[in-house]
């Protein structure tokens, strides 16, 4: 609020999300994006990208974020989907043991095929379903999860924190139901993406990015004032 | 996993190629329950941007055992066209882009240049092709007072209206010829030659005599000067990482709106009903165990290569694709261009094209150039030969990848009998417009009304900030 008033350097970030069918990856998203979680959500469908700004004390991130869009359940997704993208979010469900190889194996694809400067967290979500996550969501809970009386979790937090941190993944657990973590997890990210890699944002009127030479890039978007004008101009 | 599949489509889409995307993401946005396959692991078919190993792979032309790519630079670094084309900044494909955002998931940038060759061997000279009358005044390519001749057609080029016959010089647009056009204006043989193919694009001179052809050569004509007047240099616009994003941009508006992507799987039957296709029996590959399936289809669209018997082979086309370590001679060094050699200046029917992109466009790594150079067959031997003049003028090469001559298919029917719809082969003009032409016709078949893209976005949602 203090300084809100001065305008801070903003960057854009791609986004890519991946991780098991109904994990929840576009509930995350929805959390972040809309403050709100949908019960039963269907599949996604029509959203281009979602983009949501993150604010750091000293710049802003304006996240782009790329659903795969059903694209990855016959092992189809473009390499469009991973181009260029700075940051990727990896989900597993935290009740469903198969959902964590899958992640793994996305966190391989991405070191094979993403850009090597890639930013990975790793999230386990519904964290709602365990003891962990009932309730309160202020406790900082989730250090000690191996201990799974009586709740639905299937993977505990030392395996998964183990595997992340071999990897060199930031690591987190939530609930996109309850809202616990979900902007720690889109912050963190944030504040992983090297300064050096930040272009500003895409889009009309900003087409033009630090540190590479775009001078020839064009927005096709914009105004078509070529043709507004109705005698050519050759 | 099979019954992730649902028991019947509206439509049913076979190859990736840029056709078929565009028509899955339009009729997925507008509602239709679409299955696309491929039988390759990726998209894009025979319009695809590959790296530089699967391009020696592709044309064969190493020794067993050696890996010659590794000797440039990273792989991944490597998006080689297999098809050669360039967008027109103010022409369909880009419209369609525009409307339905699928601009969202790509970057353009512009083609530095636009060229034009006269003369032929040794005594050959390059020009930049003029963009408007100012710079047909300043153009080597013609003598003083052609100039002048030049920018006075081009300015009424600029004025014509179809519509008002005040603005058609007293000529009958109904019956006149191109030709007739050119010399009301006194233009030069070689004046009307690039005018004619590095501006108006024509393949051949047969458009100079076709009675009633003007309106539709001064249209793309025309289209030309828009296209340099949208951002200047030239009319040309690229996708970074290559032509390839093109039909995965496409597809994923589809997936977006519910199409339901599988590469990796052939087509092992398709079944009909008293002459008509309603489903398809296929076997997806590279998982373990392979998954046979069967789905119903209401109307099923193809690129040739799905449906042999039911096309045919209108021509072939002579590519050769050369990896340079510097910019074409002539350019102005530019990062990427367009040469064109009209087919009289070298004695053919048919004209030559280079397209040359290069690290600008993130195509390859610093340092290289693609050029690919192509032309319509004319001789039954000797291809080499017929794209020499191109070839000469790339300087030294250090790859040159051609394959036998490429048959360009058309579709037998137009699928209004059997419920299959072929795309043609993507053709050997430099630009999209033939390829939306087909986009278009296909879907006047299979829907019996007109595309209209504008508008379309309207139902695209991308959620606020």
């Amino acid at each position: 609020m203090a300084d809100s008033n001065l305008p801070k350097p903003s960057s854009s970030v791609k986004l890519v999300l991946l991780g098991e069918a109904a994990v929840g990856k576009s509930s995350l998203v929805l959390r972040f994006v809309n403050n709100d979680f949908q019960e039963n959500k269907e599949p996604t469908i029509g959203a281009a990208f979602l983009t949501q700004k993150c604010n750091l004390p000293t710049r802003t991130i304006k996240f782009e974020i790329w659903d795969t869009a059903g694209q990855e359940r016959f092992a189809s997704l473009a390499p469009m989907y991973y181009r260029n993208a700075q940051a990727a979010l990896v989900v597993y469900d935290l009740t469903k043991p198969t959902s964590l190889i899958k992640a793994k194996h996305w966190v391989a694809e991405l070191q094979r095929q993403a850009s090597p400067g890639i930013v990975i967290a790793l999230v386990g979500n519904k964290l709602d379903l365990t003891s962990d996550g009932a309730g309160d969501a202020a406790d900082g809970s989730g250090e000690d999860g191996g201990e799974d009386s009586g709740d639905a979790r299937k993977i505990s937090t030392e395996e998964a924190k183990g595997y992340a941190e071999e990897e060199g993944l930031l690591f987190f657990e939530t609930s996109a139901k309850t809202g616990y973590n979900v902007t720690e997890v889109f912050t963190a990210i944030a504040n992983a993406i090297p300064e050096t890699s930040l272009k500003t944002a895409r889009g009309p009127g900003a087409s033009h990015a630090a540190g590479r030479t775009e001078e020839q890039r064009v927005n096709l978007n914009g105004p078509r004032d070529a043709e507004a004008k109705d005698s050519c101009a050759c | 996993m099979a019954d992730e599949i649902a028991p019947e489509y509206d439509v049913v889409v076979l190859g990736t190629g840029l056709t078929e995307c565009i028509l899955s993401g339009v009729l997925s946005v507008k509602g239709k329950k679409v299955l696309h396959i491929d039988r390759n692991g990726h998209y894009g078919g025979e319009a695809a941007s590959v790296n530089l190993e699967a391009l020696f792979k592709k044309y064969g032309n190493y020794a067993k055992g050696t890996e010659p790519w590794k000797n440039y630079g990273r792989l991944n670094d490597w998006n080689i066209d297999l098809v050669p084309k360039f967008l027109m900044s103010s022409g369909e494909l880009t419209n369609i882009l525009v409307s339905t955002d699928v601009t969202r998931y790509l970057e353009f940038k512009q083609v530095a240049g636009s060229y034009v060759q006269q003369g032929s061997g040794p005594k050959a000279t390059v020009a930049k092709v003029p963009s408007d009358a100012a710079e047909a005044l300043r153009s080597p390519l013609m003598g003083l007072f052609e100039k002048r001749r030049m920018k006075s057609f081009i300015e009424w080029v600029g004025s014509f209206d179809p519509k008002d016959t005040a603005t058609h010089k007293g000529l009958d647009m109904g019956s006149c010829t191109m030709r007739e056009v050119y010399d009301k204006f006194g233009l030069e043989a070689t004046t009307k030659d690039f005018a004619g193919h590095a501006m108006a694009l024509y393949l051949t001179d047969a458009y100079l005599d076709v009675k009633g052809g003007a309106p539709e050569a001064i249209e793309r004509l025309r289209l030309y000067g828009n296209s340099v007047a949208r951002y200047g240099k030239s009319p040309y616009i690229y996708p970074l990482y290559g032509l390839g994003e093109l039909p995965q941009g496409f597809a994923r508006l589809s997936a977006i709106y519910g199409g339901t992507y599988m590469l990796n799987a052939s087509i092992d039957d398709i079944k009909y009903e008293d002459g008509k296709a309603v489903g398809i029996k296929a076997t997806m590959r590279g998982i373990d165990p392979e998954m046979k399936f069967e789905t119903k289809a209401k109307t099923i669209i193809g690129d040739p290569s799905y449906f042999p018997s039911k096309v045919r082979v209108v021509g072939h086309v002579l590519r050769a694709i050369c990896i340079l370590k510097h910019p074409l001679a002539s350019t102005n060094d530019s990062d990427s261009c367009q040469i064109i050699i009209p087919q009289s200046q070298v004695g053919r029917k048919n004209d030559i094209y280079i397209a040359c992109v290069s690290s600008a466009h993130s195509v390859c790594p610093k340092g290289y150039w693609v050029a690919i150079v192509s032309t319509i067959a004319e001789t039954s031997a000797n291809h080499h030969l017929e794209l020499a003049p191109g070839i000469e003028r790339l300087g030294r090469i250090e790859e040159q990848f051609m394959g036998p001559p490429i048959p360009l298919y058309e579709p037998l029917e137009d699928g209004t009998k059997d419920n299959i719809f072929i795309s043609k082969s993507y053709d050997a003009t430099s630009h999209f417009e033939t390829t939306t032409d087909d986009v278009r016709d296909i879907y006047r078949r299979l829907a019996g009304e007109e595309l209209v893209v504008e508008g379309l976005r309207e139902g695209i949602q991308v959620a606020a900030e």
